[in-house]
């Protein structure tokens, strides 16, 4: 059986390099350029950019607890050795694939948050993710917890911008939700054509809730096109992976400061029920060359000092390893932010190996509690009302704006 | 290899929803391919996803409850939900939790002990590797009693799909879906609702449900609209111009399907076992753009018969759009070549948003 990958969740493959392949570069409307400068995101106002490991990343491979005992002992010819990992604290090591996330905590801009998961874990990939994505364990088949920040903040279609071609449920709201900027970005039909399209988007006062809809969605396409021109225009794509690629969009569209204030990519094909150690490996070195380079770009720039990073799965990977060199799905693992207002460092508890729930680490933090502080500490929000219960924060984690 | 397969099963369906003579069966088979949905991201043999498909097809106008009896032994269900790794002994429950909370009931209307004792009912069923068919190994069956929302029986996956179909709530589910894809989001009137519930009855009957449907004053009401699925939108699009998709080049079907991938949906690969999403989840900025690109596409294939005059009314007959607002007219208004209007008109809110 192949490995569950970020496609496979949304259920789609190829879209991006299909995009770019029927031919899409110059952005529509240009005469509109002059827009674009009339609503610059101002200093201090915080950026959120979420990035989703799609399959289930073993976080005990990703933060190694390498002078564990009880880790060695479940996976011997999975584990790494001290030597092969890159020192992060005392017994514990990353990744050798991370190299460039490895200097960026030295930096001391890279929080590690261990143990994040949910009560009661479901196994299940797309159960889990839809928890992940919804906020909610019991029910996760309503709003994104992202859609339900836009819910709360009004209409502005730049609010959000997924980068995966498909909007991820996490930012599908009840009333609103993101809007997709595909990589090839925006091929607006010129000419009468792109008249006769941009004439679509005016309201009519014998709309229908949803007929309204449609025509806003048209509106927003050309406002859209409008603001984002000037950060895209004469912008060479980087020939890379999809998610250096996206990541390095977020950043052209952030230095720009265009008003966005949430930005959602993601990588897939984590889950390594078999051969687990080369493929980790080699999908956590794609991370890392997206991630690295993104944070160097916007440390220390004052359209970059406000981003934060939060890179997230929908479950570990069980403690012990399985048959075929690889793990099944388990529960709790690491969450990584990265930024300038992330304080590094080790959050959190890391779960016990020898305390095991069924085979599985305890959760020793609740994700709820890690959206709320990036809701309350990058985008201002009434994050209880968002998450719709009282939640925890994880005090000192990110930082107010200079 | 596989990949071909499954893009030649993809254009098979998509081929066979815009010749058929049949249109409504393919709509129901499409609906229900929601419902139960399978995707061969995980279930990559085209051969099982097909079997399952024609299952579906053979059930729409028969019984709610034989189509289910069906599905919960159906290879491609069995190994999307990990059937065959349930049986006694050590449980697997996730064909019994999605059985229902999505196919059967919807949340809030079984236990957590339900989801263990159905899913103890649904063990011994296993897939033969060759012939790829389900099998039924009575030693890997728990024998024992189970209790599901209260009746209390030796339980197997039929037995226990009686007990769910049979309840109450299961009607009310059904009915509830059925409407909320092809008659309106607004929930029925209390006065419908219970003409339809009569209609289902305790022979879960869908012919019947789907005739109560048609007739409810709803469904002719203009006030009732739906946002298109994007399959459905390309479907109705191409049947209005009489383009079938193996009329399209390789390339212009590959653009198609690229197309439709970006929209959010695909024959065969729906995002979860929870089906699409619908309503304003597929209204995004970009599908605009998405649309745009399928209609092209199809329209260039179109033999077309524009009139000298009366173009606005042509194109309103064509796609069967009972009025176009102002602002579509004078949008349209301003194209004079008959497949940019057609285009056009295809990506307007009033052929997005069905009537």
């Amino acid at each position: 059986m192949k490995a569950v990958t970020r496609r496979r969740f949304l259920g789609f493959s190829g879209v991006a390099a299909g995009a770019l392949a029927l031919g899409a570069t110059a952005l529509p409307w240009s005469d509109l350029l002059a827009a674009a400068a009339r609503d610059p995101r101002p200093d201090g106002q915080g950026v959120l950019v979420v990035v989703t490991l799609y399959g289930g990343n073993d976080g005990l491979n990703t933060v190694v607890p390498v002078a564990d005992p009880a880790y060695v002992r479940a996976r011997p010819d999975l584990a790494y050795d001290p030597h092969e990992v890159l020192p992060l604290a005392a017994g514990l090591g990353l990744n050798p694939g991370m190299r460039g996330l490895e200097a960026v905590w030295r930096q001391g801009r890279m929080a590690v948050v261990q143990g994040v998961g949910y009560p009661r874990p479901d196994h299940s990939h797309f159960r889990s993710m839809a928890i992940w994505q919804t906020a909610s364990p019991v029910t996760p088949s309503g709003a994104g917890w992202l859609g339900r920040w836009l819910d709360a903040t009004g209409d502005d279609p730049l609010r959000a911008l997924s980068l995966d071609p498909v909007l991820p449920p996490l930012l599908v709201g009840e009333r609103s939700a993101a809007a997709t900027l595909p990589l090839g970005g925006l091929p607006m039909p010129q000419g009468r054509l792109g008249e006769a399209l941009a004439a679509l988007g005016l309201p009519d006062a014998t709309d229908d809730a949803f007929r309204a809809r449609v025509a806003q969605s048209v509106e927003h396409l050309g406002s859209i096109g409008s603001s984002l021109a000037p950060a895209l225009a004469g912008r060479t794509p980087i020939d890379s992976t999809e998610l250096a690629e996206q990541l390095s969009l977020a950043a052209d569209l952030i230095t720009a400061r265009v008003p966005t204030r949430v930005y959602s990519a993601s990588l897939g094909g984590f889950d390594t029920h078999a051969d687990a150690r080369g493929t980790q490996e080699r999908l956590l070195g794609v991370l890392d060359d997206a991630v690295a380079p993104f944070l160097a770009r916007m440390a220390g720039t004052p359209a970059g000092r406000d981003v934060v990073v939060i890179v997230y799965s929908e479950f570990g990977r069980r403690v012990q390893a399985n048959l075929s060199d690889g793990t099944d799905h388990g529960t709790a693992g690491p969450v990584f932010l990265l930024g300038d207002r992330v304080q590094g460092g080790l959050h959190g508890t890391m779960p016990s190996l020898t305390d095991l729930d069924a085979g599985d680490m305890r959760p020793t933090v609740d994700f709820r509690d890690v959206y709320a502080t990036v809701l309350d500490g990058v985008l201002e929000a009434d994050a209880d009302a968002v998450l719709r219960e009282p939640r925890g924060r994880l005090g000192g984690l990110v930082k107010p704006p200079v | 290899m596989k990949e071909d397969q499954q893009r030649l099963l993809r254009l098979w369906w998509l081929d066979r929803m815009t010749a058929a003579e049949d249109p409504c069966a393919e709509k129901l088979t499409w609906f229900w391919h929601g419902h139960f949905a399978t995707s061969e991201a995980k279930v990559d043999y085209p051969d099982l996803v097909l079997a399952q498909n024609e299952t579906l097809r053979a059930h729409v106008r028969g019984d709610f409850r034989a189509m289910t009896r069906a599905m919960v032994v159906d290879a491609a269900l069995v190994y999307w939900l990990d059937g065959q790794a349930n049986l006694v002994g050590a449980a697997n429950e996730n064909l019994g939790r999605e059985l229902m909370e999505l196919f059967t009931l919807g949340l809030g209307h079984y236990g957590e002990t339900d989801v263990k004792e159905a899913s103890r009912a649904l063990t011994g069923w296993t897939i033969d590797p060759d012939l790829r068919v389900t099998e039924f190994d009575p030693g890997r069956w728990d024998p024992g009693a189970k209790t599901v929302l209260g009746r209390t029986g030796e339980l197997d996956a039929v037995g226990l799909v009686d007990v769910l179909v049979a309840r109450p709530e299961s009607a009310d589910f059904v009915i509830g879906r059925l409407w909320a894809r092809l008659v309106s989001s607004t929930p029925p009137s209390a006065g419908t609702r219970d003409v339809l519930r009569r209609a289902y009855g305790p022979a879960t009957d869908l012919r019947a449900l789907l005739a109560a449907i048609v007739g409810a004053p709803e469904f002719r009401d203009g006030a009732s609209v739906l946002v298109k699925q994007p399959v459905e939108w390309a479907i109705g699009l191409m049947r209005a111009v009489g383009v079938r998709a193996v009329a399209l080049t390789d390339d212009e079907a590959d653009h198609l399907v690229i197309a439709l991938q970006s929209l959010g949906q695909l024959p065969f690969r729906p995002p979860s076992v929870g089906g699409w999403p619908d309503g304003i989840a597929w209204l995004t900025p970009s599908a605009n753009l998405d649309r745009l690109t399928v209609a092209r596409l199809v329209l260039s294939r179109a033999d077309l018969r524009p009139p000298t005059s009366g173009r606005l009314d042509w194109a309103r007959d064509v796609l069967g759009v009972e009025t176009w607002s102002a602002r579509t007219a004078t949008a349209l208004d301003r194209l004079d070549e008959p497949r940019e209007l057609l285009a056009v008109a295809a990506i307007s809110p009033e052929y997005v948003v069905s009537g």
